[in-house]
């Protein structure tokens, strides 16, 4: 029997953009994005598939990548499918849009999950860059009973157990679980692999699953949030550096080194 | 049932002691329990938490929650995640407020979801709305770019609070509080993660987190080996060293020196960045630093924006003329 193993990636803004085409709709609560930038597939989350791959790499595994939203980029959510996943679950509905919070977010995973079925091991990434919450896989491990392990940077499984590498402050610790498991992983674990061309034509044939609520068995009452965002800002910053100028750049070293005695900061 | 403990704030634990977080918390619970008008309670559970009951008192808590039980221990969170529901369970609080350290940012959320309620994740402030009566939580989101206030609609309200964003409170040892003793059920068959290993990391430096001054290099440093000038202005100063994602992800400095948003959080007095450009994701982790200074050669590169001194120019001119002034003046 191979080992089944769920990935949970999230469609996401993509956090490269120019800092200029950053913009906050206040009124709406939303960041806005000019319709040219495309998304992206959340950077941790692709070191979750990565980590999923690796684990496939030494012993028969079944892929299955599950995201959730409003609506999809279908290229940008083939990705993971092109570098090596076996299929694709979306949760597609129009109640799934922006104000859903993790919890609401996580029952749904949670519905899905068990929809598909029975599961080794479910990887995500440790938090998302959009709203940073860090909550959801491991509200999805606590509604689903499972022992969860953050942080990881190596993912290693044998004997129904997953062993776990995490990246601590001031170095590392390795844990150990039964499995079903729920892992997260973070950029420490390395770079994702790049989609191969043989990748990418297996992923042009191939068709996701689409959910809506309805086929989860869910109404939109038990995705009522439990955290509403009220407000949405840009922080202000306070711009009032003072530029050293030297003759050259040398000179400005020297100068910022008296700069910084003078202010009495050395 | 107890009475409402109004505003709780679990507490972690270290060797018997409260952990450094637990003295902002109660900066913070205070302000939320003083706008709600509720007492303001302590929790602790630990394997050895009697000298830790003085200690919150001491802070300002009104009521002292202490649980003790052998068989809880660090390196079993599970166990301390249960103690903390049993306690939120028994104690009917209004609100719930946990230190994002390592633990508790992976421990908040399994416990709200536990408990039914939101969380209100890594917040910067906490306050009361006068008008609804709830507290108001502020959080950075989109990697810093953009600030959420955000409100749980259940009971507790639960927040998860960024280490050194609030002041730690003064203890004062003539504090008493009314000391409240809970038993809960644990057993060993609920820590179903194991601790295998632990490696510490070799660090010969300054603790980063606790350094008057760091020193950190970026993506634009090129290589490895400008990290050694770096860490000469490092010993100079007796300055912590660090470095931005882009320079950990290349490979080029251990994972451990990482400053930002998942990595560490620095509040020094000065903080000495070169060729690291300032994505709000970094900025996240050291926007508490007084003074920053940016070495960069870009003018338009972000850390401009908060810098208190900068030049714009190529380091590798810059940094061996500082460094050469610098020994001058700390001879």
């Amino acid at each position: 029997m191979p080992l089944n193993i769920f990935v949970l990636a999230k469609q996401v803004i993509d956090p490269e953009m120019p800092r200029s085409a950053f913009q906050v709709d206040r009124e709406n609560r939303r960041v806005v994005t000019p319709p040219t930038l495309p998304p992206v597939v959340n950077g941790f989350d692709e070191n979750a598939v990565e980590a999923a791959l690796r684990i496939k790499d030494s012993e028969p595994a079944e892929i299955t990548v599950i995201s959730m939203g409003q609506s999809f980029a279908l290229d940008v959510m083939k990705k993971p499918l092109s570098m090596g996943a076996d299929s694709l679950v979306l949760l597609q509905d129009d109640a799934f849009d922006n104000t859903v919070d993790s919890f609401a977010v996580a029952r749904a995973l949670t519905a899905a999950i068990q929809k598909i079925g029975p599961f080794d091991l479910i990887i995500a990434g440790r938090q998302a860059s959009d709203w940073d919450n860090a909550q959801v896989p491991l509200a999805v491990a606590e509604l689903l009973g499972l022992p969860s392990v953050t942080i990881g940077k190596k993912v290693e499984v044998g004997d129904g157990r997953v062993t776990v590498e995490r990246q601590m402050p001031d170095g590392t610790e390795i844990v150990e679980s039964p499995m079903p498991a729920l892992v997260t992983v973070s950029n420490e674990l390395g770079q994702p692999r790049y989609p191969t061309l043989r990748g990418i034509m297996a992923a042009t044939r191939k068709q996701p699953v689409v959910w809506s609520l309805e086929d989860l068995g869910l109404d939109g009452e038990q995705l009522e949030p439990q955290v509403e965002t009220v407000d949405l800002y840009v922080p202000v910053t306070e711009a009032d550096c003072e530029f050293i100028e030297g003759e050259d750049d040398a000179d400005a070293g020297r100068l910022l080194a008296l700069k910084l005695r003078e202010a009495k900061l050395v | 049932m107890a009475d409402s403990a109004g505003v709780l704030v679990l507490a972690e634990t270290e060797g018997g002691a409260l952990s450094p977080t637990a003295a902002e918390l109660v900066t913070a619970g205070l302000e939320v329990a003083a706008g709600l008008g509720l007492p303001l309670s302590v929790a602790m559970a630990g394997s050895d938490v009697e000298a830790t009951v003085q200690e919150a008192a001491s802070l300002g808590a009104q009521r002292v929650y202490a649980v003790e039980d052998g068989i809880l221990s660090t390196d079993k969170p599970e166990l301390l995640l249960e103690a903390w529901a049993q306690i939120c369970r028994q104690t009917n609080p209004a609100v719930v407020l946990i230190a994002r350290t390592t633990a508790g940012r992976d421990l908040a959320p399994r416990l709200a979801a536990r408990l039914g309620v939101g969380l209100a994740q890594d917040c910067l402030e906490v306050k009361v709305d006068e008008d609804s009566g709830r507290m108001i939580a502020h959080r950075p989101v989109y990697g810093g770019n953009a600030m959420a206030a955000v409100v749980c609609n259940g009971t507790p309200q639960m927040a998860c609070i960024r280490p050194k964003a609030y002041e730690p409170c003064e203890p004062d040892d003539s504090r008493t509080a009314e000391v409240v003793s809970l038993s809960i059920t644990l057993d060993e068959s609920m820590a179903r993660v194991k601790l295998v290993e632990r490696v510490a990391e070799e660090s010969e430096g300054v603790r980063l987190e606790s350094a008057k001054i760091v020193v950190a290099g970026g993506r634009g440093l090129g290589s490895p080996e400008p990290f050694k000038d770096l860490e000469v202005i490092a010993g100079l100063l007796g300055a912590g060293i660090g470095a931005s994602r882009a320079a950990v992800d290349a490979g080029w400095v251990p994972p451990s020196w990482q400053i930002g948003l998942t990595g560490k959080t620095i509040t020094p007095d000065l903080y000495i960045t070169v060729a690291i450009s300032g994505a709000s994701q970094h900025m996240a982790g050291c926007s508490g630093s007084k003074v920053i200074v940016a070495v960069n050669k870009d003018a338009e590169a972000n850390i401009f924006k908060e810098a208190r001194y900068g030049v714009v120019g190529d380091w590798e001119k810059v940094m061996p003329s500082f460094t050469e002034t610098l020994r001058e003046l700390l001879s």
